[in-house]
């Protein structure tokens, strides 16, 4: 038993030296004498052995003590001991962090042998709380009134508000996508194709017919949408992964298009100038453009740059609730009904004579506009536009928000891109860690909550429940 | 037509490579029916292993390329296959049973670690590798000056890849394993109640996939000369559009779908337009599926209820 667990914790220090020991052991560098060779073998040395020390007590533990434990070792680890690189102190406050979220969790749950212990009463209320906090109503309603009082709080500095500025953007976005992915189950790798193309649709407006924010919202919506549609007419036929690859392949076409067309675009420079939004005509500057009033000389009130930052993230929050509250009530509608019943069975939903091209093709340009949409704000909000800002990466990150947030759980969608856009921001102090943290974090939750944090796919309809007793 | 063979020849060498990378994607999509994102990175890491290996062979005073090429190429190929099987083991094992989407984020959050793995590692900045085996073989010379030819290279990554390509045919065609793979493929729980392993069968077809990956890279290095942390993406995306081409799940359907995706490639740069030539690709793509839903040799699927 003991021998056979040596032997397997040292396989597994074996197999990560031979990982770690090519890329993570030496280094080259193309230097201007020559190529220059740094090697770094302690490092492979220290991690092949915390990884045997990991690896054994992983099995000697059972299995409700192990999250604390390796929370424990991996804190105290990054405290105390000397790593060689800071490459593996992240790591290990990493995974620290993560087993200490997941055992508390499981903890709070009363799975596994070590509950939180509690007077039944607070464990009564406690439970309570959860049961609440799992219902949705309650906890979103507190949420939109954080959201809606927020910026008049001494927490609001220029930095929160341009961060939730952010993360608000994501949650309209991942809102929106929840359409495709969450309510009619297609899978959608180039969700930042329509982004971009409500982006660049206001830019240039506004560069080129000099069109304001207000008037280019729904116009970029509508281009988004109607591109959406385009390409779904003949796409959706396909089955599923296939239609996942065309749209990760538009994606990429728009943003090859947008780098390519540098007559239209300016190429990868971007466009710039791209104007910020008003208020029903009053501009948030010091100085107005010609014919237009600035807000502070309408209410008299002095200038302060804070303004705007404020006024963005209201026109950012509104358009977020909007869009939230149109998809809650959508899925309600029959089309919402018929998404499900698509989602949950393709046969069954058309043999009962949907149209399911119709409705596919629905979510799809639906879920468009919305990124239409959005793309236009992010354009004004930036004031700057460019191909980078809409990568694969782009799309990547918002489906993981879409699918860590629990397919099709709006709260659960709008915890988690507060989440991924909030996390990388705490972490800036190891800003080159961030992406190394975010992967390693998107294989992890998956891993152990497959269903994402918050998990719904609950019917929105239920049959009655059959009566008991009777025969 | 002189112009016309040269980017034949150019064309059919970018396919060879991609089409290696393909069998990856094909195979672990036949097996078990997800898009393994991470797989584009295993062939950056087999290459950046070639590039590393080589630079640090020389150093140390391996004097002839030819040597220290091939152990490169086996030690790649090795670790490569281990990088292969330890991403499944971590990242999709586990998710066996979930809804299909899982595994597709777990891969894009494993591709996503593996090229911020490698860049932190060994930088940001492009690896350069001295050229090896220079020379080529003039088959046309034109009467303005523009000649044909064929350099030794491209003509050791094609012999190479026909040559993988008819083993791993055998290997999945005529070996125990193979007929396993295809076991798995129709059915798993059928495959494990005749006394199948389909956990160590999957393994292996990562294992497969992966070291044709790195063999790809290998190539890849010697044929460019150049390397980046961010190169598996594009060569990943390309490759897995071929994979769909030809039909997913079909090997000779990934063979030739990376060799129309090289050449459209090669042909769009070399007679239109060279920057829209990733466009042409993706847009092919489209068409064949409009016409071809399920791919050029890709079998319809029967849905039962």
């Amino acid at each position: 038993m003991v021998r056979g667990r040596i032997r397997d914790a040292l396989m597994t220090a074996a197999i990560v030296a031979v990982l770690a020991l090519p890329l993570a052991g030496v280094r080259t560098e193309d230097g201007l004498d020559g190529t220059l060779i740094e090697w770094r073998l302690g490092a492979v040395a220290v991690a092949a052995f915390l990884v045997f020390c990991g690896r054994l007590l992983w099995g000697w533990i059972d299995e409700d003590r192990r999250l604390g434990f390796v929370a424990l070792t991996g804190g105290v680890a990054a405290l105390v001991a000397p790593f060689p690189t800071e490459f593996l102190r992240v790591a290990a406050v990493g995974i620290g962090f993560l087993s200490a979220g997941k055992a508390l969790f499981l903890a709070a749950r009363g799975q596994g042998r070590h509950r939180i212990v509690m007077p039944p009463r607070v464990a009564h209320l406690a439970a309570r709380g959860i049961a609440k906090w799992r219902k949705p109503a309650p906890a979103s309603w507190l949420l939109i009134a954080a959201a809606l009082i927020f910026p008049l709080t001494p927490l609001a500095s220029r930095y929160a508000l341009d961060v939730s500025i952010m993360a608000l953007t994501y949650v309209m976005l991942g809102w929106g996508l929840n359409i495709t992915v969450g309510f009619a189950g297609l899978l959608d790798l180039g969700y930042a194709g329509f982004y971009a193309l409500g982006a660049y649709c206001y830019a240039l407006l506004a560069q080129d017919m000099g069109l304001g924010f207000w008037q280019c919202l729904p116009l970029a919506g509508l281009l988004a949408a109607g591109a959406a549609l385009i390409l779904g007419f003949p796409v959706l036929r396909l089955r599923g992964d296939y239609f996942a690859v065309v749209t990760l392949g538009f994606g990429e076409v728009v943003r090859l298009v947008l780098i390519n067309w540098v007559d239209l675009t300016n190429g990868p420079n971007g466009v710039a100038g791209v104007p910020r939004p008003t208020l029903f005509g009053l501009e948030f500057a010091r100085h107005a453009r010609d014919g237009h009033q600035t807000f502070s000389g309408f209410f008299g009130v002095p200038f302060d740059p804070a303004q705007r930052v404020v006024f963005l993230y209201y026109v950012i929050l509104f358009l977020a609730l909007a869009v939230g509250f149109l998809t809650a009530r959508l899925r309600r509608l029959p089309l919402g009904r018929a998404w499900e019943s698509f989602r949950e069975d393709e046969i069954a939903c058309a043999s009962l004579g949907i149209n399911s091209t119709g409705i596919k093709l629905a979510a799809y340009g639906l879920a468009a506009l919305v990124a239409g949409m959005a793309g236009a704000f992010f354009a004004a909000s930036q004031g700057f536009v460019s191909p980078e800002s809409f990568t694969f990466t782009e799309s990547a990150t918002i489906l993981a928000i879409v699918i860590l947030g629990g397919v099709g759980h709006p709260l659960g969608i709008a915890l988690a891109s507060i989440f991924i856009i909030g996390m990388p921001e705490l972490f800036r102090g190891f800003a080159q860690y961030r992406m190394l943290a975010f992967g390693m974090g998107m294989v992890l939750i998956m891993v152990w909550r497959p269903g994402g944090l918050m998990s719904a796919r609950d019917a929105t309809v239920r049959l009655p429940p059959e009566k008991t007793g009777g025969a | 037509m002189a112009y016309f063979l040269q980017q034949l020849i150019n064309g059919l060498t970018l396919g060879a490579v991609y089409g290696l990378i393909a069998i990856g994607y094909t195979m672990v999509y036949g097996i078990i029916g997800m898009i393994n994102f991470a797989h584009g990175e295993i062939y950056m890491i087999g290459a950046f292993i070639t590039v590393i290996g080589y630079t640090v062979l020389t150093a140390a005073g391996v004097g002839s390329a030819g040597v220290a090429l091939s152990i490169m190429l086996v030690v790649s190929i090795l670790v490569t296959s281990l990088y292969g099987w330890s991403v499944e083991r971590v990242a999709y094992r586990p998710l066996r049973h979930a809804s299909r989407l899982a595994p597709l984020i777990s891969a894009i959050g494993m591709s996503v670690l593996l090229q911020n793995y490698v860049q932190l590692l060994q930088g940001a900045r492009v690896k350069t590798m001295q050229p090896v085996f220079p020379g080529d073989i003039i088959l046309w010379r034109r009467a303005d000056g523009f000649t044909v030819s064929i350099s030794y290279l491209q003509i050791a990554i094609l012999v190479l890849t026909v040559v993988l390509m008819a083993g791993v045919s055998l290997l999945v065609g005529r070996t125990g394993l193979g007929r396993a793979q295809r076991a798995c493929e129709q059915d798993k729980t059928m495959a494990a109640l005749v006394g199948i392993n389909v956990d160590r069968t999957i393994s292996t077809t990562f294992i497969i996939g992966a070291a044709l990956a790195a063999v790809a890279g290998f190539m890849v290095t010697l044929y460019y000369g150049v390397v980046d942390f961010f190169m598996g993406f594009m060569a990943g995306m390309k490759a897995f559009a071929a994979a769909v081409l030809g039909g997913i799940g079909s090997l000779p359907g990934a063979m030739i779908g990376g060799i129309m995706i090289g050449l459209i490639e090669s042909f769009w740069g070399g007679y239109l337009n060279a920057s829209y030539k990733d466009v042409a690709v993706f847009g092919v793509l489209m068409l064949v599926l409009l016409i071809r839903p399920n791919g050029l040799f890709g079998r319809p699927e029967i849905e039962k209820v």
